[in-house]
């Protein structure tokens, strides 16, 4: 089915069945509600990384998907607050409208490699951080609050999804809505990465000039991926917001676009779910830490370069290492 | 029968410094030219602009009563004028057999939505794209490594791999880039067989640059030489062997350096 093995098609029925009912399960038992929250960030963040993973996969070095998270946080607050807008609709609008930002500032900034192109995205955090400052829409540094639940919506008079204002816990709610999207996310970026584009883009990663010399139009492509790339952060950041119920221009700042892809690193390069897992570590692992104080910083920061290290590959490496090759 | 391919008063300058002067000659349908000439002579130069990799400062490249000079390189090489490179211009971390099959990714018939979704079409391209690798790995004698990641390869297997990459990709005219550098005798042979024989069973137009000079003057058809960007002479390898100009020029210095 889809091009799965058998043995692929039981490790994604474990683990959908982990996070849809295993996790409910625990947490019901242990009591420890507030993970909730932290899986559903961990979720939306694993989103957003999805995105930064695919500008890898073509060669580019890409520490600018905060500024697309931001973008689609305060696209989808101001669809919903000012122009009164069902959540559900201004979620994939808030994607859209994160990705035409990403074609027209590509247009100039993709033909940069390496070091280059990752220094222009590293502005683009505060780039937009300082416009979302600056625009009476997105109402200064007083940010956006107060953002309405997601309503329900309905069908021909047949709910099909209910309204999260009416519910008793929302987190509930939230983390199933966010482990949807990520699932629906990462499904995507599966089945991208081993199409026609996914195998083009792998070309253009190795040599970009043998590329074209082979007919690839890398300018189209990266622009194309890009944009892609920046949806999912759009996609991240807006359902963030919703949660939060609140955008400030310090919801998404510079520290956490270098998350997200240090995030791609932790996980592995080389592996489609990399991210999924290097986010949910690094959360937890950075979480964890809070029992040394003041030197959590230093322990996590000595971890992740021994990890960087020896495992270049990323995490993900150590299991494929030991199955043998492949 | 006009020329498959025109190079006309092609010239390129960086800066003060002319790569190329006003050169000219036609390539006819299915001849195996070479264009030589001393290091810094502007063959490369000539080459990159003949695949738009580079645009030219003035005069311009006709391919099939079409210009194609100045445009994107994908575009030439979608009309059928495929450019290799030296060894070192590989996907280095795919397999001989995924380069070759990616090389062909350009004849698709389903959208990149329909292998999105995975559409019959495009399975059955992906079918029919690995049934072709096979077959161009067995014409190059390949097969034995179709399965080795390009970057542990040896150097003449290397060449032979751009080579593939460059006809997977169906092309009417292949443009070599020193495709005997660094190789002995034996796998010169080889190799210049191996192009021939592109030229006669895949019916390609074959023009390259190269440096060995037995191999050119054996595999050619016809020469251009090129010294200091200018085009010195242009004929059968005997008629080159002979002019004065090029023995003067060219064939001399190569004695020098080879202490001869």
């Amino acid at each position: 089915m889809l091009g799965f093995t058998s043995k692929q098609l039981i490790g994604v029925g474990i683990f959908l069945f982990m996070i849809f009912i295993g996790v409910p399960l625990i947490i019901g038992a242990t009591g420890r509600w507030d993970f909730y929250f932290t899986l559903t960030s961990v979720a939306l963040l694993a989103i957003a990384s999805a995105g930064v993973w695919l500008t890898f996969y073509i060669g580019r070095i890409n520490i600018g998907q905060g500024a697309f998270a931001l973008i689609g946080a305060y696209v989808s607050a101001i669809l919903v607050v000012k122009a009164g807008w069902s959540f559900w609709i201004s979620l994939p609008a808030a994607g859209l409208f994160a990705a035409i930002v990403a074609i027209l500032i590509g247009l100039p900034i993709l033909r940069l490699r390496g070091v280059y192109f990752a220094m222009i995205t590293l502005v683009l955090t505060q780039v937009v951080t300082l416009t979302a400052l600056a625009l009476p829409i997105t109402n200064g540094a007083k940010g956006i609050s107060n953002i309405p639940l997601p309503s329900g919506i309905s069908l021909f008079g047949i709910p099909i999804l209910p309204d999260f204002a009416g519910m008793e816990n929302t987190k509930l709610a939230f983390y199933y809505t966010a482990c949807v999207i990520m699932i629906l996310t990462y499904a995507a970026l599966y089945r991208l990465v081993n199409s026609r584009l996914g195998h083009l883009c792998r070309s253009m990663q190795q040599n970009e000039e043998l590329a074209s010399s082979i007919g690839v139009n890398i300018s189209y492509i990266r622009i194309v991926i890009f944009a892609i790339s920046s949806f999912f952060g759009g996609l991240g950041g807006a359902m963030f917001g919703s949660i939060a119920q609140s955008v400030y221009p310090s919801s998404f700042q510079v520290a956490d676009s270098v998350n997200f892809m240090l995030n791609c690193f932790l996980g592995g390069l080389g592996y489609v779910f990399g991210p999924m897992l290097g986010t949910l570590v690094l959360y937890f692992g950075w979480d964890l830490l809070f029992e040394f104080g003041k030197y959590q910083m230093l322990i996590y920061s000595t971890i992740l370069i021994l990890i960087i290290r020896f495992l270049p590959n990323g995490l993900l490496s150590i299991r494929i290492g030991k199955g043998g090759d492949k | 029968m006009s020329p498959l391919l025109q190079v006309k008063n092609v010239t390129k300058k960086y800066g003060g410094l002319t790569a190329n002067n006003a050169i000219s000659f036609d390539v006819a349908e299915n001849e195996i030219l070479s264009v030589i000439g001393p290091n810094g002579a502007g063959k490369s130069t000539l080459f990159k602009m003949i695949a738009s990799f580079t645009p030219t400062t003035s005069g311009e490249v006709i391919y099939q009563g079409e210009r194609i000079s100045n445009l994107k390189p994908h575009i030439v090489a979608r009309k059928g004028v495929v450019r290799t490179f030296q060894e070192t211009t590989i996907f280095k971390s795919m397999t001989v057999r995924e380069s070759v099959v990616v090389a062909q990714h350009l004849r698709a018939k389903a959208s990149l939505a329909g292998y999105f979704w995975g559409s019959k079409t495009a399975k059955d391209d992906v079918t029919a794209f690995e049934k072709y690798a096979d077959e161009l790995l067995e014409f190059l004698g390949m097969s034995e490594i179709a399965g080795e990641q390009a970057s542990n390869l040896p150097q003449g297997s290397l060449r032979a791999l751009g080579i593939a990459i460059g006809l997977a990709t169906d092309p009417k005219v292949l443009l070599l880039d020193e495709p005997f550098a660094g190789m002995n005798h034996d796998e010169t042979m080889n190799m210049v067989n191996l192009v021939r024989s592109v030229r006669d069973e895949r019916g390609v137009t074959v023009m390259l640059v190269e440096h060995d000079m037995p191999a050119v003057m054996n595999i050619s058809d016809r020469i251009v030489v090129l010294n200091f960007g200018e085009k010195i002479a242009e004929g059968t390898p005997s008629e080159i062997q002979n002019n004065e100009k090029v023995i003067e020029a060219y064939l001399g210095s190569v004695d020098d350096e080879i202490g001869m």
